[in-house]
């Protein structure tokens, strides 16, 4: 961390929100105090944003970082990523007890997204930042492309898969109707799909839950809600694999992680607590939009090597 | 493939056990990050105290010293009373929380017998102890 005078950009200005904008306008320079609270009001944004429509906080968080407050993308993944681990531990809490997750499955498969995730953190100090980016800007257009997808599912009797069977994965669900039991298929591809869902979370310092959530519930056809709830708790130890490598880089700084984490935590709780009472279809077509427009910006940037 | 229950089923041991597991872990997690987050407030508070005038940016990466890069130096600063020391302090807490989470599992899957489960767990135990004690080798 540097201490230096922070000159105000045009983007900067177009970008952050009307009052901040004025603030700017007026002043031309931000303060650790003024900082610490933009930070935090845009953490606690982004952090409801992801968790009403299950893109997750992580997401938006370093384009939020790097576009809007100019931080340099190391240190953006850096505090992206903490603020990844808060949001797991924080809502699988809430998960957890409706009894939808699967432990067996999670652990398996976080052998294989824990080492994909110690590549990805290993390979962020060889890759150079624009490439990073340009890879960034590409996962953001994809998650809200999966995001959009109506997902058809065949539902035809297939005999238990072997290998899951042996791994004991096949459970069953709190449904209306009591429990309901399902079977895993294709444990070796959700394995490898999960290998690279741990890498790109290394990476980019996101959660890369879409991805998670695509290698159950597509590959080994395990029923969405237990995807959606296993791939949150594996999120978590995912994210604890990297941050080692992170904080032994010296990409993880206590003074911006802190409002990130802090803000990205109580959005994402609130948004979970809206999203039992709300329809939120249009406010998921509105925020898939944003992501594609952040996509398209990191993107750009990356190609321009302006990282 | 989904196959529907006819009836609700009391739950058997094994289910009542997992259900209590479940629990377990869930109270471990939240007790984990509501113990950061107050960790990191205090930090925050330290920090903001000290210096709210001065200019901030982060525009350039220039790494973090030392002391808040290996978990030892970040223990150490932080009981010396260093504002960045603790809310890193509080950060590494949460970075604890999923590895806490393995560590139960691996003892709930022993005192099921589940000695296949014990052995993943394991290994997913050896990858986050090595990332956050061993990643210098790597880094």
């Amino acid at each position: 961390m540097t201490i230096e005078t922070r000159e105000v950009t045009w983007e900067c200005l177009a970008y952050s929100g009307v009052p901040a904008r004025l603030y700017l306008w007026h002043t031309g320079t931000l303060n650790v105090l003024e900082f610490t609270f933009l930070l935090w009001i845009g953490s606690m944004f982004g952090g409801f944003l992801g968790s009403l429509t299950g893109l997750g906080g992580g997401v938006v968080l370093v384009p939020l970082l790097t576009i809007f407050f100019k931080v340099d993308l190391r240190y953006a993944i850096g505090a992206s990523l903490v603020s990844v681990i808060a949001t797991s531990s924080g809502s699988a809490a809430a998960y957890l007890k409706e009894g939808f997750s699967n432990i067996r499955i999670g652990m398996f498969l976080e052998i294989a997204t824990t080492l994909g995730a110690l590549l990805g953190a290993y390979l962020t100090a060889k890759i150079p930042p624009s490439a990073i980016a340009i890879v960034f800007g590409l996962m953001l257009i994809y998650s809200a492309y999966v995001s959009r997808r109506t997902r058809p599912r065949s539902e035809i009797e297939m005999p238990p898969d072997p290998l899951a069977t042996k791994l004991k994965m096949n459970s069953t669900f709190p449904d209306t109707a009591g429990l309901r039991s399902y079977n895993v298929y294709r444990v070796p591809a959700g394995l490898g799909i999960m290998f690279g869902a741990g890498a790109l979370s290394g990476l980019l310092g996101i959660g890369s839950g879409a991805l998670k959530v695509v290698a159950m519930d597509q590959a080994m056809k395990i029923p969405f809600k237990v995807s959606t709830t296993t791939s949150n708790f594996m999120i978590g130890v995912t994210a604890a694999a990297s941050a080692g490598v992170y904080l032994s880089r010296g990409y993880i700084d206590p003074a911006l992680a802190m409002p990130v984490m802090l803000g990205v935590l109580i959005g994402s709780l609130m948004g979970t607590r809206v999203l039992v009472k709300t329809k939120t279809k249009s406010l998921r077509l509105v925020f898939s939009l944003v992501i594609v427009l952040l996509g398209i910006e990191m993107l750009l940037k990356g190609i321009g090597g302006k990282f | 493939m989904l196959v529907p229950n006819n009836h609700t089923r009391p739950l058997t041991t094994a289910e009542w056990y997992e259900e209590q597991v479940e629990n377990t872990i869930a109270q471990l997690l939240r007790g984990g990050v509501l113990l950061s987050a107050c960790v990191v407030i205090i930090g925050a508070v330290l920090y903001l105290g000290s210096s709210p005038m001065a200019h901030v940016s982060y525009r350039t990466f220039n790494g973090e010293p030392e002391q808040l890069k290996t978990v030892h130096g970040i223990v150490r600063w932080a009981f010396s009373g260093h504002s960045r020391g603790i809310m890193q302090l509080g950060l590494l807490l949460l970075i604890a929380t999923p590895i806490a989470r393995v560590i139960f599992s691996i003892f709930a899957f022993a005192i099921e017998g589940d000695r296949m489960y014990v052995t993943f767990t394991l290994i997913v135990l050896a990858v986050l102890l090595y990332s956050l004690f061993g990643s210098f080798l790597v880094a």
